[in-house]
């Protein structure tokens, strides 16, 4: 299922949600929309079921026009922040409902619908589960009869509004991997929101990074991190050391710190280096070392130079010994906007 | 000391608990269980055969069976209303929310007795519908149908305000879920939004029931006293109190305690019996 979302726009009161979006998403591919609160991710998640009707605009599944369809017109399965499990009803029947729920001929026999539910379960490793009732389960179970039960309607597409939201870390990264997993094997075309950018960047084949309605950068997890389109999505993506400068001359400074800006005209601007893409350079300028902590693999480094700018910089293992008292550094590589 | 390592920052004093603790329970001695006891006590003070003949004399036993049915009309009408109104409030935005919400709250700040006039004012022989009333021989006031209308009016906002808080604690979510499955206005409602409120659905009815049963002021205005015919059992008691026939008074009476101990029971047996689906879990 291909999906189209053509300058859809929505205003809560005067407060605009979502501004003019466009955004393609191909069959069978797993999209997250990535963003800060109130940046309007889950606004258009719920556009695109069907549970919120833009303003403006239009939303297409293969080329149909389904802006004001219904959420079970769309057959999309929704996995929601809470899970929204109904808490009444045991698991198996929490699975069964959107079966459950059809009439006629569409409705599947008992045994079909018991045998569908088997099979889900399965495929979210909780068999023996299904006579349980939600409160009897832990969140990452939970997490796995939402999802499950979002899947049993065979959605042409699932969306997720912040799946891991409410779990704790461990669970958190299992669960990811299961989501991975259980869209490779079903191969639905699934969208989820998060506010969660190392989230967003393991799991997803594609980042949609959005900001006050709009969206800043499409891309996959190496192009939103690697080549940053805006400002926004080079601090919000990755670490990021941020520094207020001008550029004249083809040249960004911001006191000792110099950095090549080519193309960029004179005047105000902002420049982001990453923790990895500073280095011990002799032609480079001076800061002193405050702190160095082990993180994993790496070393951060906290310094500061002369004129009071704090710097974090990261740095291998091996090469940490050589960071202590007064360093020179250089950026290797460096993301200059305008202001 | 094993018992200090049970101490909370929040804790107080031994003494100061003993003194709340005591405080609260001289109080509830006082104007609860005392006026209660004395109720059983002068009930029975001729021995329980004359507070049973008291009790199953004609008058008396009209005067339950009106009571009954009046709180068999009033209970599943504000069930149902209380229902509609908790759901349109807690699950929807409209215009005029707030107000609706000030207006469910009305009966608690009105006086029942001014309750009561509203009815007589409208309905009464020189009310506005008076007229058209006598000619098509209809009798509202000093009837069955005036002394429903005004127990629904004082018990309305019971159920509403009952479920209301609960639907809103429980949000939208489950019902968009069920939405998004396919599922149907009614369906979700029956499904999954009943379901959800049942016990305090229950709850509210019980509190209704009790207090429609026990409504003196605004059915005391419209009912017109008339014995064995429109005297609810509270209005039966004062009769009988002011013929200073007091044995009769407090049988009838207790028999009313009585009715109000049973719906005490079974709230406590609802909320002993709420299985694993306690009604606010589930996270």
């Amino acid at each position: 299922m291909t999906i189209s979302i053509r300058s859809v726009e929505k205003t809560f009161g005067r407060y605009p949600a979502l501004n003019k979006v466009d955004l393609e998403i191909a069959d069978g591919e797993l999209l997250a929309l990535l963003g800060p609160s109130g940046s309007g991710k889950t606004t258009l998640l719920r556009a695109i079921a069907g549970l919120e009707f833009p303003d403006a605009g239009q939303v297409l599944f293969d080329g149909v026009d389904v802006t004001f369809a219904s959420a079970a017109d769309r057959r999309v399965g929704f996995v929601f922040q809470q899970y929204a499990l109904f808490k009444h009803m045991t698991v198996a029947k929490n699975i069964a409902f959107g079966l459950d729920v059809r009439k006629g001929k569409d409705k599947p026999d008992k045994a079909e619908i018991a045998r569908r539910v088997e099979e889900l379960l399965k495929l979210v490793e909780l068999e023996g589960l299904g006579k349980r009732y939600p409160s009897q389960l832990s969140g990452g179970q939970r997490q796995r009869v939402a999802l499950s039960r979002a899947l049993a309607v065979q959605p042409s597409v699932l969306l997720l509004d912040e799946p891991f939201g409410a779990l704790d870390a461990t669970v958190r990264k299992s669960l990811r991997r299961e989501l991975r997993r259980v869209h490779d094997a079903t191969g639905v075309t699934t969208i989820f929101v998060t506010h969660d950018q190392e989230e967003a960047l393991e799991l997803a084949d594609r980042v949609a990074i959005l900001n006050n309605g709009r969206i800043e950068q499409i891309g996959t997890p190496d192009q939103v991190h690697d080549q940053p389109s805006t400002a926004f999505v080079c601090g919000f993506v990755g670490e990021a050391n941020r520094f207020e400068g001008q550029v004249s001359n083809g040249r960004f400074s911001a006191g000792v710190l110099g950095l090549p800006a080519t193309g960029l005209r004179d005047g105000a601007a902002t420049a982001y280096v990453r923790p990895h893409d500073f280095a011990l350079d002799d032609s480079g300028f001076e800061a002193r070392v405050e702190r160095a902590h082990v993180q994993g693999p790496l070393t951060t480094v906290n310094a500061v130079t002369p004129d009071g700018r704090r710097l974090e910089i990261s740095a291998s293992r091996a090469e940490a010994a050589r960071f202590a008292g007064t360093i020179r550094i250089a950026a290797r590589k460096a993301h200059v906007y305008a202001a | 000391m094993a018992a200090a390592s049970h101490r909370r920052a929040t804790d107080d004093p031994a003494w100061a608990k003993a003194l709340v603790i005591g405080i609260v329970l001289a109080f509830l001695a006082l104007v609860l269980v005392l006026p209660l006891a004395a109720v059983f006590v002068e009930a029975l003070r001729k021995g329980l055969d004359a507070a049973v003949a008291a009790v199953r004399a004609p008058d008396a036993l009209a005067a339950v069976r009106l009571t009954l049915i009046t709180a068999a009309i009033a209970v599943p009408f504000n069930a149902a209303f209380g229902l509609c109104a908790a759901w349109a409030i807690a699950k929807h935005d409209f215009k005029g929310k707030a107000l609706l919400i000030t207006l469910i709250d009305l009966p608690f700040s009105v006086s029942p007795v001014v309750a009561g006039l509203i009815y007589v004012l409208i309905f009464g022989l020189q009310g506005w519908f008076g007229d058209w009333l006598v000619e098509r021989d209809l009798k509202i006031i000093f009837a069955l149908p005036g002394i429903v209308l005004a127990t629904v009016f004082v018990t309305f906002p019971f159920v509403a305000r009952e479920l209301i808080p609960l639907m809103q604690e429980q949000g939208t979510s489950e019902e968009e879920a069920a939405v998004s499955m396919g599922a149907g206005g009614l369906y979700t409602f029956w499904r999954v939004t009943a379901p959800n409120v049942r016990w305090g659905l229950m709850y509210g009815v019980l509190l209704c029931n009790a207090r429609a049963m026990g409504e003196f002021g605004a059915v005391s205005v419209v009912s017109g006293h008339i014995r064995g015919l429109t005297n609810t059992m509270p209005l039966h008691v004062e009769i009988l109190y002011n013929e200073y026939d007091f044995v009769g008074a407090f049988a009838v009476a207790a028999l009313l305690c009585l009715l109000a101990v049973v719906t005490l029971i079974l709230k406590t047996a609802l909320e002993v019996a709420q299985p694993h689906v306690r009604g606010r879990g589930g996270h």
